[in-house]
């Protein structure tokens, strides 16, 4: 006697949130009855393993029916197949396009391209995700950004009003699509030691401080054309090239030295270190900011702070204290200096590599 | 010209990609009603179109405005080849023909398409202004009311009920046309859904205009069946009870539906309306059929009726009825039969007992579909004998009436069933029961089949009457309507244990729901018992007759084993019986459902007593010994598990004389060769009144087997088939419904009955085991009307297999002092009744091989989702917080659902439920009968099979699972559209799945139907959907006070 057919449908789509992360995982109906049994399934309504084998394999069932409508959560709503109490179907989708950090961190900034897709058996022996994960997950990222790619407007509401996502979750994606379309180079050895939410941050400050959406629609109301939050404003990568005077000009130069160390003094222990560094230091951050018109450039900018910055800092083992208040003293100093008149764009680039370098320094 | 229907096509959503090189679709919509057919322009390039059309008027005559659909096809435009159909709307535009349903059609219908399913949705405005007609010779029947409930629907009245009202209406079936052999499956099944959506709008009419020739404005009990009788054709029918209905006014608080305070018909005498309760209009009864075996005479008939109800001697001759007995002026549409199961307080006098018939028939082609004579002349010798089966009883009506049929090939079995009752007279119309006065003397010899009716008078007649004045309403209903010195059948009477004036059964079998006003002890629960027959196979009249032969021994053990489960429950009476018989090539399925319960008012049950015939040697007594310890431990558990502790003081009392002649016949029913032993144990009267068990021959140890291994139901759960579960009265208002299919493929072996019987059971109780598993997250919950349907579908040549629907309402209530939830079964099926003792043993005959399948679908109705919104943030955890949560109402935890929701979501939830209501809230409005059939096929069975390969599980459950999704979805947008947010009475009451993997092919069809209503929370006002506010003002501002 052989189960030919075992239907379950509710009026109301009933559905078990543990197995649905145990599809959302992309185990097989066998493997998820296994870990329901482990997890005591049998020990509820004097279950037998049959039965156990029909539920999963009807809510599995059900996931893939829905995985359709999941695509475009937007539908989800107004679609009449399934009835999904509405508290269920937010959890539906967040849970749907959340993902594995360690799936997002190896797959950050990389094109998503059909060739990437079909790395992914790599990417999945690497983080010990299912391949099925692997993909859903990839889909999940290539999906938002072809949709998020044509719009206008700030990308994280653009996510959110199309995918109906939390705000976190939104930030998250954000920033994937940003990587993404940038392809910041992530993939470097010197890099692997970053973590996907590192990598969110920096780009969140990127998002908030170098788009064209950063500095306030009001002010550029034609480049609401434009991919706002996307893409990187080039009118001010241009003008970062002006703070180039901060190296080139000795004098000036001296100064901010000068001013440094004056504020420091005393009160980092890697004092000795950070005066005989200083010019290598700011050298370092003004020649990364004037390179950033070129798109090699910007890709290279996580490598090169960690480089030029980084590596060097923790090198002579400055701590993130000290860091912080170098940071905070350069950029102040630059305000003092008489004949620098860029304090603007200063101000905007250094708040944000301020933020990012606090957020990479670390083991 | 008495109508104008308007429609108009506002807009198209989600519609598939029609055209691969663009990706979009141009569509177009044509309007089409009888044969006038109306086109929107074409909206180019677009997924979502905006026809914004004008309003396309149909001028037709009310008769189509009730046969036909509004058949809405949506195209996509193809300037060089034929224009591609995406899918079609049916509208049913019934409901807009009473004033008192809704008004206008108005929303997102899904487009169906009966390869693909649903392709999107379409905006729709639909309207009809009706003149009135006031022609005598009308054919049309606008404005009578149709219910599916069984009930007086809430919000009415009844001011009279008419009686039973039937119809039925044949053709060919489209599929076995020769025509069918050169168009598409598509093709073919439209025209299929088309001539069944026209065939029930023409029976709806029919009946329609039965009821206004009656006098009556409303059906209630309405039940349509479609037989696909395959070659021979299809067959539409439907029964109902005709009434007249008075809208209660929205402000009255009309919780419970009140009989009119007086009936402008009622009879003379009120203060005795026993005197005027008469042996029933009788029909022509003759007596020979029940016992005449049509089968062997005949060629193309097999009537068989093995027995009824409790009345096994009912089929044995009864004195013919003299002529001047019937009265020629009634017609058979008014005997008193009732589909209603469940009726207001004091209609309902006396239940004698459950009647049932069943009879074989041989099909053959339908020659003329205009004159359904065949067909007709069948259903009515059913009712015949269902009504003289009544009336051995002493009863005058038939309640909770049902008919069905079970086809296989060429043979069908025709089944009806109802319980024998006496109602009070004072709302029934004068020609249907008040013309017993002239009666009474003709049909007062007394006859031993045909008891009491008239009992009324004589002798007896003084006190019977002084008591039933006294009576109180929480026990009148048990007493027994027949005669104590001839009873129909052997039974064991006690004076009643509520009133102790007037006798009453020992056990009480009916297919009504457990009147409101009857006192239970304890709480009720599922009983169910299940058999499986070998037949060999056989074609036409041999076949016929031997699944003849085999039917009353089935019943027979069915019967046995309800008895059985029901001593072993400690209970003594059933309500919501239905007993379906399955035929198969090779095989019958049986399986009865019932909903067991104390009724305090009924003796207490005996134990089971376990008797070997030959007791030879020591270890045989042993193993009788401990098994019969099992049992009595099995019973003493279930008295604890179902609270059952009747009062014990009783006890004396019941010392009363009851006549010896009584004592020797008290067994209800044994076995021939037990009889001996019975009447050496003490069994003074009906108190210990053990039920003897032989377990000498192979089937009582089956009948033991199946006793114990019935799985106990786990704790949290509660089960019943009936509408209200028994005991329990705190309903939350949350539910849910649930529809299980499954199929089994038996493997080739060679099965005896005790393995198919093994099987079967084995496939009911993982079936349950799984509702219960899948719901446990919200227990305590109980499951009502939880019902089981099984069928043998036929296939190919090697396979049989059955299939079992099981339709499951969910309902949450609380005790007293936990919260809990309440879930119940109904049976849609048919329904038999089981009870006599057929002469002989029924043999087993072998089978060479046989392999069946069984499908279950399950409805289950879960009332809270309380689960949900619990379980968001700890998945692990669910059910342990939620049991030590307890919150202290259903109203703080809907509260704060509601507040997670994201505001405006767009889809108007609709609820569905098998139960006649919605616990915890009012139905402000009735909006007219919903009534669909859907077809779906597959011809890529295959490439769902590989697609689904990764969850190592088959294309056709997935294929049967979206459909049944999908027809909920039509059913719940249709709904919506009437401006409805609920469908209740709901049933789904053919479920037929075909699969051919060799043609990769599957098809199913699918019939729902229910009543679509506008309710309102008593307790919490957020939850009343926005449409309510609008369209129903004055009720939802009356309601806002409670």
């Amino acid at each position: 006697m052989s189960m030919e057919l075992d239907v379950f449908v509710g009026n109301t789509t009933i559905m078990d949130m543990e197995v649905y992360q145990l599809w959302l995982d992309g185990l097989t109906v066998s493997d998820a009855v296994k870990v329901r049994m482990d997890e005591g399934a049998l020990l509820e309504c004097e279950a037998n393993p049959e039965v156990l084998t029909s539920d999963t394999m009807d809510q599995f069932r059900t996931f893939q029916m829905c995985e359709r409508l999941l695509h475009s959560p937007t539908k989800l709503g107004s679609q009449l197949l399934y009835q999904i109490p509405a508290q269920n179907q937010i959890i539906l989708i967040e849970r749907y396009y959340e993902f594995d950090s360690v799936f997002a961190r190896e797959v950050l900034g990389k094109k998503l391209s059909k060739g990437t897709k079909k790395d992914l058996d790599d990417t999945s022996c690497k983080t010990g995700i299912t391949l099925k994960s692997c993909r859903r997950q990839f889909d999940n990222f290539k999906r938002v950004f072809k949709v998020v790619e044509e719009l206008k407007g700030p990308l994280v509401e653009n996510i959110q009003r199309h995918f109906l996502l939390s705000d976190t979750l939104a930030r998250d994606y954000a920033a994937i699509v940003f990587f993404a379309n940038s392809r910041f180079e992530t993939g470097k050895r010197k890099l692997q030691y970053l973590s996907f939410q590192d990598f969110a941050f920096c780009a969140g400050q990127l998002i908030s401080y170098w788009t064209i959406g950063a500095m306030g629609a009001p002010t550029v109301p034609d480049s609401m054309m434009e991919d706002m939050d996307v893409d990187l404003e080039k009118e001010f990568l241009n003008e970062l090239k002006d703070l180039k005077v901060l190296v080139n000009d000795k004098d000036m130069m001296d100064q901010h030295k000068i001013l440094v160390c004056a504020a420091l003094r005393g009160k980092i222990k890697v004092y000795k270190l950070m005066e005989v560094n200083f010019k290598n230091l700011s050298r370092a951050l003004i020649n990364l900011a004037s390179k950033l018109t070129h798109t090699k450039d910007v890709r290279d900018l996580f490598i090169d702070l960690v480089e030029k910055f980084i590596e060097p800092c923790r090198y002579d083992r400055w701590t993130v204290a000290e860091i912080t208040l170098f940071l905070t003293h350069y950029t102040n100093a630059a305000h003092c200096l008489g004949t620098f008149r860029h304090q603007m764009i200063w101000d905007r680039y250094m708040g944000v590599i301020k933020s990012c370098i606090l957020q990479m320094y670390h083991e | 010209m008495p109508g104008k229907l308007k429609a108009k096509i506002v807009a198209g959503r989600h519609l598939p990609v029609m055209d691969r090189a663009s990706d979009l679709t141009d569509a177009f919509v044509e309007v089409k009603f009888g044969n006038t057919t109306f086109k929107t322009d074409v909206f180019p390039k677009s997924l979502n179109p905006q026809w914004n059309s004008e309003w396309f008027k149909f001028e037709v005559d009310d008769e189509d405005l009730q046969d036909e659909p509004l058949q809405i096809t949506v195209l996509d435009h193809d300037t060089y080849s034929a224009n591609d159909a995406i899918g079609k709307v049916y509208i049913d535009i019934d409901p807009l023909l009473s004033c008192e349903a809704a008004t206008v059609i108005s929303g997102w219908l899904p487009i169906y398409d009966t390869i693909h399913g649903i392709r999107g949705e379409i905006n729709v405005l639909v309207k009809v202004d009706l003149f009135n007609d006031l022609n005598r010779f009308r054919q049309s029947s606008c404005g009578v009311k149709f219910f599916c409930t069984t009930s007086i629907p809430r919000c009415y009245r009844v001011a009279l009920v008419h009686g039973f009202v039937e119809e039925l209406v044949v053709n060919e079936d489209p599929e076995y046309q020769w025509i069918d052999r050169i168009r598409t499956p598509r093709a073919s099944n439209e025209a299929r859904q088309r001539l069944i959506s026209l065939m029930s709008g023409e029976l709806q009419r029919k009946i329609g205009l039965k009821v206004l020739e009656m006098g009556g404005n409303a059906v209630v009990g309405y039940l349509q069946c479609f037989d696909l009788e395959g070659e021979s054709g299809l067959v539409v029918r439907a029964i109902g009870t005709a009434c007249t209905l008075d809208k209660l006014s929205p402000g009255t608080d009309s919780k419970e539906p009140v009989f009119s305070e007086d009936p402008p018909h009622s009879l003379s005498g009120p203060p005795t309306p026993l005197r005027t309760l008469p042996s029933s209009s009788p029909p022509p009864f003759s007596p020979s059929k029940p016992c005449s075996r049509q089968s062997s005479s005949s060629d193309t008939d097999l009537s068989l009726t093995p027995r009824i109800g409790k009345t096994s001697p009912a089929s044995s001759p009864s004195p013919p009825l003299s002529a001047p007995f019937l009265i020629p002026t009634l017609k058979l549409t008014e005997f008193p039969i009732f589909t209603l199961t469940c009726f207001p307080p004091g209609f309902l006098v006396h239940v004698g007992g459950v009647v049932s018939t069943r009879s074989v028939k041989l099909l053959d082609r339908i020659h003329n579909p205009d004159e359904p004579e065949t067909r007709d002349a069948w259903w009515e010798e059913i009712r015949q004998e269902i009504k003289s089966h009544a009336k051995a009883l002493g009863c005058h009506a038939v309640v909770g009436y049902s008919e069905s049929t079970s086809i296989c090939e060429e043979v069908c079995i025709l089944s009806a069933s109802g319980t024998a009752a006496m109602l009070n007279p004072r709302f029934m119309r004068e020609g249907c029961l008040d013309t017993g006065g002239s009666d009474h003397r003709l049909s007062r010899q007394p006859h031993p089949g045909m008891v009491g009716s008239e009992r009324g008078e004589g002798e007896v007649s003084s006190t019977w009457l002084g008591f039933e004045d006294a009576s109180p309403p929480s026990c009148g209903f048990v007493h027994i309507p027949y005669d104590e010195f001839n009873m129909p059948f052997p039974a064991q009477l006690t004076y009643c244990y509520h009133c102790r004036r007037q006798k009453v059964p020992d056990v009480l079998f009916t297919t009504i729901d457990l009147p409101a006003e009857a006192e239970v002890t304890g709480k009720g629960c599922l009983i169910q018992a299940r058999l499986c027959r070998t037949k060999k196979k056989a074609q036409g009249e041999v076949n016929a007759t031997s699944i003849s032969n085999l039917l009353p021994f089935m019943e027979y053990e069915l019967h046995t084993q309800l008895m059985n489960k029901l001593k072993l429950r400690s209970m003594n009476a059933l309500f919501g019986l239905r007993i379906q018989i399955s035929v198969g090539e090779n095989m019958l399925l049986g399986l009865a459902s019932a909903t067991g319960v104390y009724l305090s008012a009924l003796p207490a049950p005996g134990g089971i007593q376990i008797a070997g015939k030959t007791p030879s040697d020591l270890s045989y007594d042993q193993h009788i010994s401990t098994m019969q310890k099992r049992i009595d431990d099995t019973i003493a558990k279930n008295k604890e598990l179902y609270n059952i502790h009747p009062p014990e003081c009783i006890e004396e009392v019941v010392g009363s004389p009851i006549p010896d002649r009584q004592r020797s016949s008290r067994l209800f029913r044994s076995t021939s060769e037990s009889s001996d032993e019975l009447s050496e144990l003490d069994l003074s009267h009906g108190k210990k009144d053990a039920f003897v068990l032989e377990i000498d021959d192979t089937d009582a140890v089956e009948d033991i087997q199946s006793l114990l291994t019935d799985a106990p139901i786990p704790a949290g759960f509660y089960s019943c088939n009936t509408e209200v579960m028994p005991g329990i009265h705190n309903w939350t208002s949350g539910l849910q419904m649930f529809t299980s299919v499954r199929v089994y493929r038996l493997s080739n072996a060679n099965l005896t009955n005790q393995g198919l019987n093994k099987i079967f059971t084995d496939l009911c109780e993982n079936l349950l085991k799984s509702l219960y598993f899948k719901l446990r997250s919200m227990i305590p919950c109980c499951l009502c009307h939880l019902n089981f349907t099984v069928a043998v579908p036929e296939e190919e040549l090697i396979q049989v297999r059955g299939h079992t629907y099981l339709s499951t309402p969910l309902l949450s209530w609380s005790g007293e002092n936990e919260e809990q939830l309440q879930f119940s079964m109904e049976m849609c099926g048919e329904s038999t009744i089981s009870n006599n003792q057929p002469t002989a043993k029924p043999s087993a005959p072998s089978v060479d091989y046989g392999s069946f399948a069984d499908r279950c679908s399950t409805w289950l109705e879960l009332l809270r989702l309380k689960a949900h919104t619990i379980r968001r943030g700890s998945v692990k955890t669910i059910s342990s917080s939620e049991r030590c949560s307890p919150l202290p109402e259903g109203r703080s935890r809907s509260l704060r659902s509601t507040r997670s929701l994201p505001c405006g979501a767009p889809v108007t939830v609709v609820k569905m439920t098998p139960l006649s209501f919605l616990p915890g809230t009012r139905i402000v409005k009735y909006l007219g009968i919903i009534n669909m059939f859907f077809i779906r096929e597959t011809t890529s069975l295959r490439e769902m099979n590989r697609k689904c390969l990764h969850f190592s599980e088959g294309g056709v459950s997935g294929f049967l699972h979206s459909f049944i999704a999908e027809v909920f979805a039509m059913v719940r947008a249709h709904v919506a559209a009437l401006g409805g947010n609920a469908l209740v009475s709901y049933s789904m009451k053919e479920c037929v799945f075909m699969e051919n993997p060799n043609k990769n092919q599957a098809q199913c069809l699918i019939n729902v139907s229910g009543d679509a209503v506008i309710f309102i929370r008593e307790s919490d006002q957020e939850a009343i959907p926005p449409l309510l506010t609008s369209r129903q003002t004055s009720s939802t501002g009356a309601d806002g006070t409670t």
